[in-house]
């Protein structure tokens, strides 16, 4: 194949995410078998890039060739897409944090298509290459950020890629996990030689190591060479200035070398940060143990250390974020306290991810921050116009901090932390992502602050050249400051060359007491090749091996969360018991009184009658009109009877009279029961009074009229709303579920493996779909069970056909909750068409109280297509009318017709690219 | 004065987010419209378009004479079955009601021998089952009466009933439908938004930075419940007088503002339910859930849906603590029966002490799970 010498190709690519321009008409061939690095800060198009290659984002213009074919045609991706491993940015993004190292490697080598014997031995070889095997049933959420990376390599490799596309693999991770990464990188590729190895790093001190360099700025290209070709040409010794230099002029001239000037101590400084024992605990883990701080007045002090180790939850406790579990902290003087307003007002906090309100402009963040920190409202405009004239955030104020690159929104994090004008700074890694220009300016202004206005700030970062910067800097790992002091003095003491040569050395000891492996045992340790035994499978239309794999994945991460499923059972028990006693359709009780003008005999017997019904219930007489408005207005009385003066003289006489009755109309359905008892009642009253003088004789005597009530004989309203409620509990909280366990991966990142793995569509949906149907079908059996025992309400006919009803249902309610997440991206909104397209259509539409066929308009189309309806015809037939499948088959035919609709539709609207 | 302007300051914020969150605003106004339109228009009267089967195998001028005396709209034109298929309609759920009239019915009443004719009533449909046999027995004894007044000239009765609905003289049920729709959307919305809108906060990691700034979890709280509690309201007096007035032509008794009045008290309540339920919940999908665990039963026991009264006494005792409860009395007696606040002081109290106490319990939940969001 000619691919060896061009692994990927580019021509005119161009690639737009709303509103910005990732990608800006690249031309671009990689060469194959060899270890190419894209270099550059975050937001340059890095990363759409390595999407674009390895097919997890649509080609939007120009041509992208991988592996010898067309990224833009489907068949390719398919064919090629098991030979692409694809790590995405961010620690552990494509990973299940809830499941073991074991379980992520058992999803992704059944995803690839390996059998359980092959799925083992690569889990093992790989396993104990990278150390982690004595770690297997951790679950990935607890690993540090060096063995999530290791892991990430792990699922990448499993399936013997010929490509592998890393994107940013050691942001984040300390310089020993650092080094060990690409060492097991370089045995790899050792090993197999003919693979190619495509890394996104923003390290410029890494990219040494590699083969081949694509420099890039602002969407486009800017070089291309191996590290010393590129050294050569801009004249330069570090590749950070080559960067530099690389860059178009009008930004090369934003840069000026960082100053240093060095902090001076003197006698009168006061303490401005001080800890003593900080201990965090968070159950029995341990997250920060025993520290002690103190940092002066216009100090700059470094924290290092890789993800997870401690220092952002060290600095959280000192900005009283956190109540340690141990110790005290103390600020400026005063001791930590979350209540204490005051001190609040002097400290400056950055967090770590970008926090700033996405939906305010650049200006709006100013004002608020400003508002809210008390700034007084006379000096807020002249505050805002010096923020932004320090921080060169004038061009920018009215633009959304979303559509701006990650240097300027650095910027502006940080010019919300000074907008109070603090004397203490906590910055928790405001540079990582920031190109190299912007960190310079970036660490001017912060030296210019401590120097010049005497800010304390504490700072953490990953970058060695910014801690050498500090005046002193502590590493910290594993929640334990293992050494501090001034940077030079640092080295000296361990007679070392570099900083993070010191590192290297600390951690490897930290790490040999901790029974972690050392960098030395892993990249010798030979990989036991039985030859590449299967090549990847061919690459089926449906392959139950991959459905089988998500569904597994998804199974256990259900079982990893037990309130959830306890809450899915339970709730629809609870659920059950509101409904079941709570609906009726009774209607009993209703109070009404008498406005008797008459008093006579006859007037009370005939108030008697209503009186003795249990549908009525008598209250005080009423006294007047306006008294029988007052009581109707208030909802007091649902029916008032007036009877007119002279009614027992003129009845007798057979004079016509008329009695009158009102019926409280603000509930529609109540009034016309009432209306139908008290006319009901009234007949009654004249039959009997009929009987009782012989000479009158009146219709209700010439015939009799036999009413039964089918069914439910006593006409309760549980027998037959119980069997109502089962497809109505039936379809929300399965549909719900499923729905949030979509976006969730929308919006956790995991859906990239929909995006770059061989799994299709139908595969994934249908994966995730399996065990909340099985969760579905428990909830099912539950509601059965309490019908049948705690409702009294037995299962007259087929149980077989009910159940069979209640699975196609169930897929169908899972289907849809898979239709809501198709089209949302966030949680919420999936959760509001879940709730809007599930509980009002089975609650008004779906035959649960009135019938489908006496709806009008809309209502009546969607009953009569929703297929709730037709659960609900099956389930009261099963429950009450003693029905089979014979009798009901005519429901089933468009229950069964939904499923394919329904799955049809959320297959067609997810998407097996990123657009 | 601080904490006033910090709490309009934040509340301004919430209004923004939600104003950049086109999917969102779309989803409310199609929930005050288009919703509000179709539940209103889909209520049927408890007797509309009951399916009725008449079985006559009496096929005499009376037996006629009943079987055309069921129309539309009441009743759907009855389908003339033999008495045979009669168990096999109700058991497929065609009809609703069936009539078998007996051969030889109408000499057998002529002859004053009281035949016996049988209703059968599928009973599993509860609404209609009720209201319907009552209606069809009238129905079938005024046909009876008449027929036998002019056979023979048998008299009225002389006491007559005049029954009349106040309030909504022909028991529209569009009037009761939207407004009930209207309530439960301003419950599910309030709860919804306010508990989306604090966990969206810690989702974007933007709570840690309120922190660690002067400004109390009251603050903030109290922030979210006003923004969310004023969206809530203009969509509810905006579909109140479009939709409800303009479209769907309910009159509207009493003062709307009243009426709104009583809404910020529910709000107040729902909006302290959505933070509680925000704190409780650690996942977007566990809130999810415990929507629906507190939503369907707002929905179904506060006498929206069925009357109260007629609830199990200890589901009725449960549900005075909910607001939704008083919330609807008061509306349908301000909205419906024009009450004013005389009439309405004490739904109107017992709100504000639920959302009180709610709000109260909140806070304190918030307060103390605050710092483990960030």
């Amino acid at each position: 194949m000619n691919t060896a010498a061009v692994v990927a190709s580019l021509r005119g690519v161009r690639l737009r995410h709303r509103r910005t321009l990732a990608l800006d008409g690249i031309d671009l061939d990689l060469p194959g078998g060899s270890l190419v690095g894209l270099i550059g800060p975050d937001g340059v198009g890095k990363s759409s890039l390595l999407s674009l290659i390895a097919g997890a984002h649509k080609v939007q213009a120009g041509k992208v060739e991988t592996l010898g074919g067309d990224m833009a045609s489907a068949r390719h991706r398919r064919a090629v897409c098991s030979r692409i491993a694809y790590m995405p940015q961010g620690l552990g993004k494509n990973l299940y944090l809830t499941l073991s190292i074991e379980e992520n490697l058992q999803f992704f080598g059944r995803l690839f298509g390996h059998d359980r014997a092959e799925c083992r031995r690569r889990i093992d070889e790989l396993t104990t290459r990278t150390g982690l095997r004595p770690f297997l049933d951790r679950p990935v959420g607890k690993l540090s950020g060096g063995m999530k990376q290791k892991l990430g390599i792990c699922c990448a490799l499993i399936h013997d890629p010929d490509l592998l596309i890393l994107d940013e693999p050691t942001t984040g991770v300390d310089p020993l996990s650092r080094s060990q990464f690409w060492s097991l990188v370089d045995g790899i590729r050792r090993e197999r030689p003919g693979m190619s190895v495509i890394v996104a790093t923003a390290y410029m001190e890494e990219a040494d190591r590699f083969d081949w360099l694509v420099a890039m700025d602002a969407g486009k290209v800017l070089a291309t060479g191996t590290p010393s070709e590129l050294r050569t040409r801009t004249a330069t010794d570090s590749l950070d200035a080559t960067f530099i230099a690389l860059l178009p002029e009008e930004k090369r001239r934003l840069h000026q070398p960082v100053v240093v000037s060095r902090f001076a101590p003197s006698e009168k400084d006061v303490t401005a940060i001080e800890a003593r024992g900080l201990t965090m605990r968070f159950g029995d883990f341990t997250a920060v143990e025993r520290v002690d701080l103190r940092i002066r007045r216009g100090e700059i002090f470094g924290f290092l250390g890789s993800n997870g180790c401690g220092k952002t939850t060290t600095m959280k406790m000192l900005t009283g974020l956190l109540p340690p579990t141990e110790g005290k902290a103390w600020l400026l003087g005063h001791e930590v306290d979350p209540r204490d307003v005051g001190t609040r007002r002097r400290v400056g906090y950055m967090s770590q991810s970008f926090s700033l309100y996405t939906e305010l402009t650049v200006e709006q963040n100013l004002v608020l921050h400003a508002r809210l920190f008390q700034v007084p409202a006379e000096e807020i405009p002249a505050r805002v116009d010096e923020m932004a004239k320090r921080f060169g955030l004038e061009g920018v104020l009215s633009s959304m901090p979303e559509a701006l690159p990650l240097g300027v929104r650095q910027r502006l994090s940080l010019a919300v932390a000074m907008v109070h004008k603090p004397t203490l700074l906590i910055l928790d890694e405001p540079t990582s992502g920031v190109d190299p220009i912007a960190r310079d300016q970036f660490w001017q202004l912060m030296l210019d602050l401590a120097r010049q206005d005497k800010v304390t700030i504490f700072i953490s970062t990953h970058f060695m050249n910014e801690a050498e910067r500090c005046d002193r800097v502590s590493l910290m790992h594993s929640g334990r400051v293992l050494v501090s002091g001034p940077p030079e003095e640092l080295v000296r003491d361990s007679s070392a060359h570099s900083l993070e040569e010191v590192f290297i050395k600390h951690l490897q000891e930290a790490s040999a007491s901790d029974n972690l492996p050392a960098a030395s045992s892993l990249a010798v340790s030979p990989m036991p090749d039985a030859g590449r035994v299967s090549a990847p499978p061919v690459q089926r239309v449906f392959a139950f091996g991959r459905t089988f794999s998500y569904m597994r994945k998804e199974a256990l991460e259900l079982r990893r969360d037990p309130v959830l499923a306890g809450m899915s059972l339970f709730g629809t028990a609870l659920l059950m018991f509101v409904m079941g006693y709570g609906i009726s359709l009774d209607v009993e009780n209703l109070s009404f009184a008498v406005l008797d003008h008459d008093q006579t005999t006859l007037s009370q017997n005939y108030v008697l009658n209503l009186n003795g019904s249990r549908y009525f219930v008598q209250q005080a007489p009423i006294l007047d009109e306006a008294d029988l408005d007052r009581r109707m207005r208030s909802g007091e009385l649902a029916l008032a009877i007036e009877i007119p003066p002279g009614f027992a003289r003129d009845a007798q006489r057979g004079a016509p009279v008329q009695i009158g009755a009102w019926v409280d109309g603000s509930m529609p359905q109540r009034a016309e029961t009432a209306q139908g008892y008290v006319s009901g009642m009234h007949q009654g009253w004249l039959a009997q009074m009929a009987a009782r003088s012989s000479g009158l004789e009146s219709a209700s005597g010439a015939l009799n009229i036999e009413t039964r009530f089918r069914y439910n004989p006593d006409v309760r309203s549980r027998p037959a709303m119980v069997p109502a409620v089962i497809p109505m509990l039936l379809l929300m909280i399965p549909a719900m579920l499923t729905a949030l366990s979509v976006v969730r991966e929308k919006e956790l990142g995991s859906i990239v493996n929909l995006h770059v793995t061989p799994v299709t569509r139908s595969e994934f949906l249908i994966g995730k779909q399996a065990p909340y149907i099985f969760l579905g079908m428990l909830n099912f059996l539950l509601m059965t069970l309490l019908a049948v025992t705690v409702f009294d309400v037995p299962v007259k006919g087929s149980f077989t056909t009910l159940a069979a009803a209640a699975l196609i249902f169930v897929v169908f309610a899972t289907g849809f909750g898979l239709l809501a997440s198709a089209f949302t991206r966030s949680q919420i909104a999936a959760m509001f068409v879940t709730m809007i397209g599930t509980m009002i259509p089975t609650a008004q539409f779906a035959g649960l109280i009135n019938p489908v066929s006496s709806l009008e308009g809309a209502g009546a189309v969607i009953g009569r297509l929703y297929p709730a309806t037709h659960f609900l015809t099956i389930s009261r037939g099963v429950f009450s009318k003693a029905l089979g499948f014979s009798d009901l088959h005519a429901s089933f035919i468009p229950l069964i017709l939904a499923v394919p609709v329904i799955m049809g539709v959320a297959i067609a609207l997810i998407r097996k690219q990123d657009t | 004065m601080s904490r006033l302007a910090n709490i309009y300051r934040l509340g301004v914020k919430e209004l923004w987010s939600l104003a950049r969150d086109p999917m969102m605003m779309g989803l409310i106004v199609y929930a005050f419209t288009a919703m509000v339109y179709i539940s209103a228009t889909a209520m049927p009267e408890a007797l509309h378009h009951a399916p009725i089967a008449i079985a006559d195998e009496d096929t005499s001028p009376l037996s006629a004479r009943i079987a055309s005396s069921f129309q539309r709209p009441s009743f759907m034109s009855p389908a003339m079955i033999s008495a045979a298929d009669v168990d096999a309609g109700l058991d497929a759920g065609d009809y609703t009601f069936a009539i078998i009239i007996p051969p030889d019915f109408q000499r057998d009443v002529l002859a004053g021998m009281r035949p016996t004719l049988q209703l059968n009533v599928d009973a599993t449909r509860m609404s209609q089952a009720f209201t319907g046999s009552g209606y069809v027995q009238q129905i079938i004894n005024g046909e009876v009466t008449e027929f036998l007044q002019r056979y023979r000239g048998v008299p009225a009765a002389p006491v007559t009933l005049t029954l009349r609905a106040r309030f909504n003289p022909n028991l529209t049920p569009a009037w009761f439908g939207a407004l009930m729709e209207i309530i439960n959307l301003v419950t599910m919305l309030s709860i919804v938004l306010t508990g989306a809108a604090l966990i969206r906060e810690r989702e974007h990691g933007t709570i840690e930075h309120l922190l660690v700034m002067p400004v109390k979890p009251a603050e903030i709280m109290l922030s979210k419940v006003w923004s969310m509690a004023l969206v809530v309201l203009v969509a509810t007096t905006l579909s109140l007088l479009f939709v409800v007035q303009g479209l769907l032509h309910v009159p509207i008794e009493g003062s709307i503002l009243l009426f709104l009045t009583g809404a910020v008290l529910h709000l107040f309540a729902t909006t302290s339910m959505g933070i509680f339920m925000a704190t409780l919940a650690r996942t977007m999908p566990q809130f999810g859930l415990l929507l629906i665990l507190v939503l369907l039963p707002l929905q179904m026991l506060s006498g929206g849906m069925t009357p109260r009264e007629s609830m199990p006494e200890f589901v009725q005792n449960i549900m005075q603590a909910a607001p939704t409860t008083h919330f609807i009395s008061a509306s349908r007696a301000i909205l419906y029966r024009g009450a004013g606040l005389k009439v309405v002081w004490q739904p109107f109290v017992l709100l504000l002490a639920i959302g009180t106490v709610f709000y109260s319990v909140a806070l304190a939940r918030f307060r103390k799970t605050i710092s483990l969001m960030a």
